[in-house]
C-alpha cells in the first residue's frame, strides 16, 4: 500500500501543474489592476503605472508565469503585493483557525449526523424518520450566513453564552478556543449534517435489508449492535466518500463563515485577496486548496482499507 | 502495511497531537482597560502610508509616525515635530529647527537628515510634494536638528503641505527606511510617533496591535486633530477588521470590541436603543458624493451634454438613496467644497438647485446626442458607489439616453477608469465614487478638481479658468483673495462640468460607554481616549 500511497502523490504533481496555469491564466485575463487599488483614490494615472512596474505586472504573461513556476519549484509562493509579507507566512497565519474550524466542523458533523441517519433507517417511515428527514432538508436548504446570523443573535446577543466573533488560538486555552467555534461549526455543519444524515440512511436501509443483519437478528444480538457495529460498518464506505466529497464544500462555506464570524481564516484571506486582485495569494491559496483536496481524496482511498478488509490496493 | 498497522500508526497520532497539540490551559487574555479594541472602517493590508494610500493606511500610520507639522480642527496647520520655522522675506528659504528629545521607536534620536529623506520620499508621490519638488533649489540638513528648504519661486502654502491630514501626509521616517523609492513599500515600520507597530501580531485582513511608545515626548498644547499633545492614556490598541457590518454591530454591543469607526447607516438605530453605546457624527468634514464622467469622447466631450445631465439631476434622490431619510447626515451641495470650512462657496450653483428634466431634455438635444450608449461603471461592492449609480442609471433613462449599466466590483473599475480608450473597446463613460471632505478644503489635496486634461485625474477634463483659478489660489496671500479665486473656480468647475457632485453627506461614529475622549476628525484620533473597565 506504501507503493500506491507514493504514487499517488506523485500523481498530484501534473493536477497541480495544471491547476497552476489554470489560476495564473484565468487571473491574467481577469479585469482589475492591484496597482491601482494600492495607489488609492486620488493617485494619478502616472502614479497607478509607476506602481504598476514596480510590481512587475507590466512584463508579458510568459515571463510572469515562468517566474512564478520558477519560485514555486523552489518553494517559495512568492509576496504578497499588499502586504510585502510572504504569501507562505500569510497561509501559515491563517491556517490554525480554518483547520481548527474545519476539524470541529468534521467532529460535530460524523458526531450529529451519522446517528441521525442510523436512527432514521432504523425507524423508517414513523414520525421520528420523518421529523430527521424534515430537518436534513431544513438544514440543507437554508444558507451558511442565514444560520450564522440567528446563532449569533440568538446565542451571543440574547443569552450572552458565546463570543459574536473572533478566534482564540488552542495555545491559550481549550474552553477560550472552542467558544469561539461553537457558533460557526454548527453553522457551517449545517448543510454537512444533512447531506451526511441522508446519505448515512439511505445506506443503511440498503444494508439493513441484506441476510446477515437477519442473521444477526437471528441469533438474538440486541439493536445496538446490529446498528452500529453491523450495519454501519458496512454502510461506511460510500458515508466516508461523502464525507471526503463534503470537505469540498467545507472550504467553501468556511469563505463565508469566516466572514460572518470574523474568524481570521484562510476563506477570508481569500476574499480578501480576490477583492484586490493580490495574485500571489490567491494562486498560493488555490494550489493549497487543490492540494489538500487531492489528499483528502487518497486519505479517503486509504480509509477505504479500514473498514474494508476486502479492500487492498 | 496492513490495515492494523495503519490504525495503529493513527492512534499514535491521535495520541500525539493531544498531548503536543494541546497544552494547559492557558489564562485566556481579558478585555483589559488599558487595552482599546477598535474596528477600522477596512483592512490593513500594508502599511506604508507614501506607497498605499487609503485612508486606513493613513490612519493607522498618524500613530506610528509623526509630522512636523499637524492641521488641527480649525485646518490650520501647527507645529507638531517643529520647534521653530524661518522663511526669507522673499519666501525661498525656509529653514526648520526640530524640537529636542524626539525619538524614533528603535531607540535613535530624530535627526534632520531622516527629515530630509522622509520629505524627498513624500514629495515624490504628494500632489502638493511634487509641486514643491518642481520648484525646489535644494533639500538639505543644515546640521543634526536644522532642515533648509531652498526654493526658485515662494510656496506660500509650504506649512498646510507638512501638516496636511490627506494622503500621503508627510510623515516623518528613519533615513534607512526613508531612501526605499517611493513606489516600493518599505518593509520596517519604525517611527517616532505616539505609538509603535507591533509588526509580529500584524494579521492583514484580521488584525494590527499598536503600543503605546514610553519614549514619546508630547507638546505641551492642547490637543487638537494631528495637532498639539498626543498624550496616550491606553497600553494597547488593538484594530480588529471586521468586513461584515452586522457582525461589528453585535461584536460592539455584546462588549467584544469598543469603537467601531464606520457603522452603516442602517444599523445606527439599533446601535442608539442600546444605553451601552455612544453614537454621534463621525467627521465634521463628512463627504462629498461624486460621478466622474469621461470628457474624451461622445457624448460627454460635448459640454452641453454634460451640462444636461448636471441640470437633470437631483441631489436629494442621490442622497436619500445613499444614505437614507435622516436629514441630519446629509445636504445637496451646488459646488464643489466642503461645507462648513473657510472657501466653502455657492457660486455658480444654481444649475443643481433644481432638477429640471425638460430644459435637460433640450438642451440634450441641442449637444446632438444620438443615442449611443452611455457606458456606466458601477462597483456592487461598495454601497456608496452602488446606490449612487443605481439613480444615475435612472436619470440617464429618465433623459433618454441609453445606459450601458456595467454591474462590476471596485478592483474592476479601479482598473477600467484608467483606460483612455474609447468607451466600447474598454472604456468608459462615467463612473461613481467619493471624496473625503478633507480632501476637499481647498485645491491642494483636491486632485479630482483638476482640469488639466491628460495629467487629471480620471474623466481627464480640460478647463483653462480652473486651472488659473487654481494657481490664482496658490498664490493668493489672504482668505480674501482665496475666497474670491475659489468663487471663480467653483462656477467654472460647474460650468465646464469636471464631474458632478451628487451631494454632502456625514456617517456615524460608535462606541461603548466606558470609552471617552473620542473626538469628531476627518481621521480617528487615539490620543486622549480612555478606557474604564
Amino acid at each position: 500500500m506504501l507503493s500506491y500511497i507514493l504514487r499517488r502523490i506523485l500523481a498530484t504533481l501534473p493536477v497541480m501543474a495544471i491547476v497552476a496555469l489554470f489560476v495564473f491564466s484565468l487571473l491574467y485575463i481577469a479585469p482589475g489592476d492591484p496597482a491601482a487599488v494600492i495607489a488609492g483614490d486620488q493617485a494619478s494615472p502616472a502614479d497607478v503605472e509607476r506602481i504598476r512596474q514596480g510590481l512587475g505586472l507590466d512584463r508579458p504573461f510568459l515571463i510572469q508565469f515562468g517566474s512564478w513556476v520558477w519560485r514555486i519549484l523552489h518553494g517559495d509562493l512568492g509576496t504578497s503585493i499588499f502586504t510585502n509579507l510572504p504569501v507562505g507566512t500569510m497561509i501559515a497565519q491563517r491556517m490554525g483557525p480554518t483547520l481548527s474550524l474545519m476539524i470541529v466542523t468534521l467532529l460535530l458533523t460524523l458526531v450529529v449526523a451519522v446517528p441521525l441517519g442510523v436512527v432514521a433507517a432504523w425507524k423508517a417511515g414513523s414520525w421520528i424518520d420523518r421529523t430527521i428527514m424534515a430537518f436534513a432538508v431544513f438544514g440543507f436548504s437554508l444558507p451558511v450566513f442565514v444560520v450564522g446570523y440567528i446563532l449569533a443573535y440568538v446565542f451571543a446577543l440574547k443569552f450572552e453564552w458565546l463570543p459574536v466573533q473572533g478566534y482564540t488560538p488552542l495555545t491559550e486555552g481549550f474552553w477560550p478556543w472552542l467558544q469561539n467555534l461553537i457558533l460557526p461549526a454548527i453553522a457551517l455543519g449545517c448543510v454537512y449534517i444533512a447531506l451526511i444524515a441522508r446519505i448515512t440512511r439511505a445506506t443503511m436501509l440498503e444494508v439493513l435489508q441484506q441476510d446477515y443483519i437477519r442473521t444477526a437478528r437471528a441469533k438474538g444480538l440486541g439493536q445496538g449492535g446490529i446498528l452500529f457495529v453491523h450495519a454501519l460498518k458496512n454502510a461506511a464506505v460510500p458515508i466516508i466518500t461523502v464525507v471526503g466529497i463534503g470537505i469540498a464544500l467545507l472550504i467553501g462555506g468556511a469563505v463565508v463563515t469566516e466572514s460572518v464570524f470574523a474568524i481570521p481564516g484562510l476563506g477570508r484571506l481569500t476574499i480578501d485577496a480576490i477583492l484586490r486582485r493580490d495574485y500571489p495569494v490567491i494562486q498560493g491559496i488555490v494550489l493549497l486548496f487543490s492540494f489538500v483536496y487531492v489528499l483528502v481524496n487518497l486519505m479517503i482511498d486509504v480509509t477505504y482499507t479500514l473498514v474494508d478488509p476486502r479492500i487492498r490496493y | 502495511m496492513d490495515r492494523r498497522t495503519v490504525l495503529k500508526g493513527l492512534a499514535g497520532a491521535g495520541g500525539l497531537a493531544l498531548t503536543g497539540g494541546i497544552s494547559a490551559p492557558a489564562l485566556a487574555q481579558g478585555a483589559s482597560a488599558r487595552t482599546l479594541r477598535f474596528v477600522p472602517q477596512a483592512n490593513l493590508a500594508n502599511f506604508d502610508p507614501i506607497w498605499g494610500t487609503q485612508y486606513v493606511v493613513r490612519n493607522a500610520a498618524a500613530l506610528v509616525w509623526d509630522m512636523l507639522y499637524g492641521l488641527d480642527s480649525a485646518l490650520q496647520p501647527q507645529r507638531q515635530m517643529v520647534e521653530s520655522e524661518e522663511v526669507t522675506d522673499d519666501g525661498l528659504i525656509w529653514t526648520f529647527r526640530l524640537r529636542s528629545g524626539l525619538k524614533f521607536h528603535d531607540g535613535e534620536p530624530v535627526r534632520a537628515k531622516d527629515v530630509v529623506a522622509s520629505l524627498t520620499r513624500w514629495a515624490a508621490r504628494d500632489p502638493m510634494g511634487l509641486m514643491i519638488k518642481a520648484i525646489q533649489n535644494e533639500l538639505t540638513a543644515v546640521d543634526d536638528k536644522t532642515v533648509k528648504w531652498a526654493l526658485k519661486q515662494p510656496y506660500p502654502k509650504m506649512l498646510f503641505a507638512l501638516g496636511k491630514n490627506n494622503s500621503p501626509c508627510a510623515f516623518i521616517m528613519p533615513e534607512r527606511i526613508a531612501q526605499t523609492d517611493p513606489f516600493k513599500q518599505i518593509g520596517e515600520y519604525v517611527g517616532s510617533g505616539p505609538m509603535k507597530f507591533a509588526k509580529a501580531e500584524w494579521v492583514p485582513g484580521a488584525k494590527a496591535v499598536f503600543e503605546k511608545f514610553a519614549d514619546y515626548v508630547p507638546r505641551q498644547e492642547k490637543s487638537s486633530w494631528l495637532a498639539g499633545s498626543k498624550q496616550i492614556l491606553i497600553d494597547r490598541v488593538e484594530w480588529i477588521v471586521m468586513p461584515d457590518p452586522a457582525t461589528a454591530a453585535a461584536a460592539l454591543q455584546n462588549g467584544e470590541v469598543d469603537w467601531w469607526e464606520s457603522p452603516i447607516t442602517d444599523l445606527v438605530p439599533v446601535l442608539k436603543s442600546n444605553r451601552n453605546i455612544g453614537v454621534d457624527i463621525a467627521d465634521p468634514l463628512g463627504n462629498i458624493g461624486s460621478f466622474r464622467i469621461n470628457h474624451l469622447y461622445p457624448p460627454f466631450d460635448n459640454v452641453k451634454v454634460r451640462r444636461a445631465v448636471l441640470m437633470a439631476m437631483s441631489q436629494e434622490d442621490y442622497m436619500r438613496a445613499l444614505v437614507g431619510d435622516d436629514t441630519s447626515l446629509w445636504k445637496p451641495l451646488p459646488g464643489f467644497f466642503t461645507p462648513n470650512t473657510p472657501l466653502y462657496t455657492e457660486e455658480g450653483g444654481e444649475i443643481l438647485k433644481k432638477s429640471d428634466l425638460a430644459a435637460a431634455k433640450k438642451l440634450l438635444e441641442e449637444g446632438g446626442y444620438s443615442g449611443q450608449p452611455v457606458t456606466c461603471l458601477v462597483a456592487q461592492d461598495q454601497p456608496i458607489t452602488k446606490s449612487q449609480g443605481d439613480v444615475t442609471a435612472d436619470l440617464l433613462k429618465k433623459l433618454g439616453m441609453n445606459v450601458d449599466f456595467v454591474a462590476t466590483d471596485w478592483g474592476t473599475v479601479g482598473a477600467r477608469r484608467a483606460q483612455k480608450t474609447p468607451p466600447g473597446q474598454g472604456g468608459w463613460n462615467m463612473f461613481h465614487t467619493w471624496h473625503a471632505g478633507a480632501d476637499c478644503v481647498n485645491p491642494a489635496p483636491y486632485n479630482a478638481i483638476r482640469a488639466n486634461g491628460d495629467k487629471a485625474w480620471f474623466g481627464w477634463p480640460t478647463s483653462d479658468t480652473v486651472e488659473k483659478e487654481i494657481t490664482t489660489w496658490f498664490e493668493a496671500k489672504s482668505l480674501e483673495e482665496e475666497k474670491a479665486s475659489i468663487g471663480r473656480l467653483n462656477k467654472a468647475a460647474l460650468e465646464d462640468v469636471v464631474y458632478a457632485p451628487t451631494g454632502f453627506f456625514l456617517s456615524y461614529t460608535a462606541w461603548r460607554k466606558n470609552v471617552s475622549g473620542i473626538v469628531k476628525g476627518p481621521l480617528p484620533f487615539f490620543w486622549g481616549v480612555s478606557k474604564t473597565a
